[in-house]
């Protein structure tokens, strides 16, 4: 029954891809592109990917969706008809689908629990992460610890992302007066169902982060899941109360020291456990009892991406958000 | 159900080349940007696919020295960390996209060029 649920899913997300490739409607792709994250986050979750899973709800289902529309905001909604002359693409993309396809063939078939890619390191973290850090969701600690120097490296490039959609959204252009002009300026405040509904729920998705953010290690969840469910509420209160009430509660200072404190904070955390004698990241120094250490880092390091996440997306919203449309 | 066993695969080599056809085919910036998510999707279904194993559950350890059959935690880690990463290079993308609008009054590949050929 699952199977075919998921075979289902899985038919039903290249029909969406086409749809969303074909139609001139701009606005209709982007709606659609939220479908497929959530029909794609649908598909983790019966892969057993449930950190995954959560992960692509938020992000694709809500925060990306968020960005676009505020994009096209300052953009044209329509896409231009270009004239024919699409053999070539066509025929490059269906030569290079059957090649794939025809590679596939090699795959070993899904789920079979002796393929190559299950003989590596993975038994060694499932069997060592409830020893060496009592943990039990073994996807956190694999994330901020056995591969803590990877996690560093995308905070800092989600980080580096951030500041450069605020730099290149910023240019020359200081906060200005910007009633009533900004898209989003005015919210919804004069719609009054969604508003009440919204109020409604921005507490429970924000106390939701929350519970994902510090109950990480026993079930799915997380910094990354936490930061990006914290940043739709966030989001959400802008949408409703407006820019200018958004930007009230974190301006634009407090959420770059945010971005940027989240990603000290975890390479405080590598620093701390170099000065304690240990590796770059190692936690087992940073307390008397290495298991205790091992998870005070992981804590730590996870708040550390939970913030950074967070700021960065509720910044990249308000730099979208703030730009007034060209005439 | 053997003959489904590489179906996640197919729709992976769809989805990645759907993208790939948005990005080359498409003159419309957002649309580009919109087949890169797919395409950067599919690569996704890729790694989550690979991690599954037949009759396991989520890597969450419930009661530890019981036997049971875990999928690969790994690819989960990697591709948990590349959805947040994704998001943000998505919006410095859009950020471009709506600098090239503001300079040059389109984000249509073939106007953009041809105002640069004016110039």
């Amino acid at each position: 029954m699952v199977t075919l649920f998921g075979l289902v899913l899985l038919t039903l997300l290249v029909v969406t891809a086409v749809a969303i490739v074909i139609t001139p409607n701009l606005f209709v792709a982007v709606m659609l592109m939220s479908i497929f994250s959530l029909l794609m986050a649908a598909t983790f979750f019966i892969l057993d990917a449930a950190d995954v899973a959560l992960t692509e709800a938020a992000i694709g289902a809500g925060m990306s969706t968020i960005l676009f529309l505020s994009a096209l905001a300052l953009l044209a909604e329509r896409e231009q008809r270009s004239p024919g002359r699409k053999w070539l693409p066509i025929a490059v993309v269906a030569l290079t689908t059957l090649t794939l396809i025809y590679a596939t063939f090699d795959k070993p078939r899904l789920g079979d629990p002796s393929a190559p890619v299950h003989q590596h390191v993975a038994p060694w973290y499932l069997e060592q992460s409830p020893v060496l850090m009592e943990m039990s969701n073994v996807v956190t600690a694999v994330l901020a610890g056995f591969r803590a120097y990877d996690t560093l490296g995308e905070v800092l490039v989600i980080l580096t992302a951030g500041l450069g959609v605020m730099l290149i959204l910023a240019n020359g252009r200081p906060e200005r007066s910007r009633q009533g002009s900004a898209p989003v300026a005015g919210g919804l405040r004069h719609h009054l169902v969604p508003r009440v509904v919204g109020q409604l729920l921005i507490p429970f998705i924000v106390l939701f982060g929350l519970y994902l953010q510090f109950h990480g290690e026993f079930g799915p969840g997380g910094g990354f899941q936490a930061g990006a469910i914290i940043a739709v509420g966030i989001v959400l209160h802008s949408l409703l109360e407006g820019e200018a009430a958004g930007r009230a509660i974190l301006p634009t200072r407090v959420l770059v020291g945010l971005m940027t404190g989240g990603a000290l904070l975890f390479c405080a955390v590598g620093i701390a456990g170099m000065l304690l004698g240990g590796n770059f990241l190692d936690y087992a120094v940073l307390a008397v009892d290495p298991v205790a250490g091992q998870q005070l880092g992981i804590h730590l390091v996870e708040a550390g991406v939970g913030i950074t996440v967070t700021s960065t997306l509720v910044a990249a919203f308000h730099a979208f958000a703030d730009r007034e449309p060209a005439a | 159900m053997k003959l489904f066993g590489l179906y996640n695969y197919w729709v992976f080599a769809l989805l990645l080349m759907i993208g790939l056809y948005a990005v080359i085919a498409k003159r419309n910036l957002v649309k580009k940007l919109l087949g890169l998510s797919i395409f950067q999707s599919a690569v996704f279904l890729l790694y989550i696919s690979m991690a599954k194993v037949e009759g396991g559950t989520a890597p969450i350890i419930q009661h530890a020295g019981e036997p049971q059959v875990f999928s690969n935690p790994l690819p989960h880690v990697l591709i948990l960390t590349a959805i947040v990463v994704g998001i943000s290079t998505i919006a410095l993308g859009l950020a471009v996209v709506v600098r090239i609008r503001e300079e040059y009054g389109t984000i249509e590949e073939n106007e953009i060029q041809a105002r640069d050929r004016d110039r």
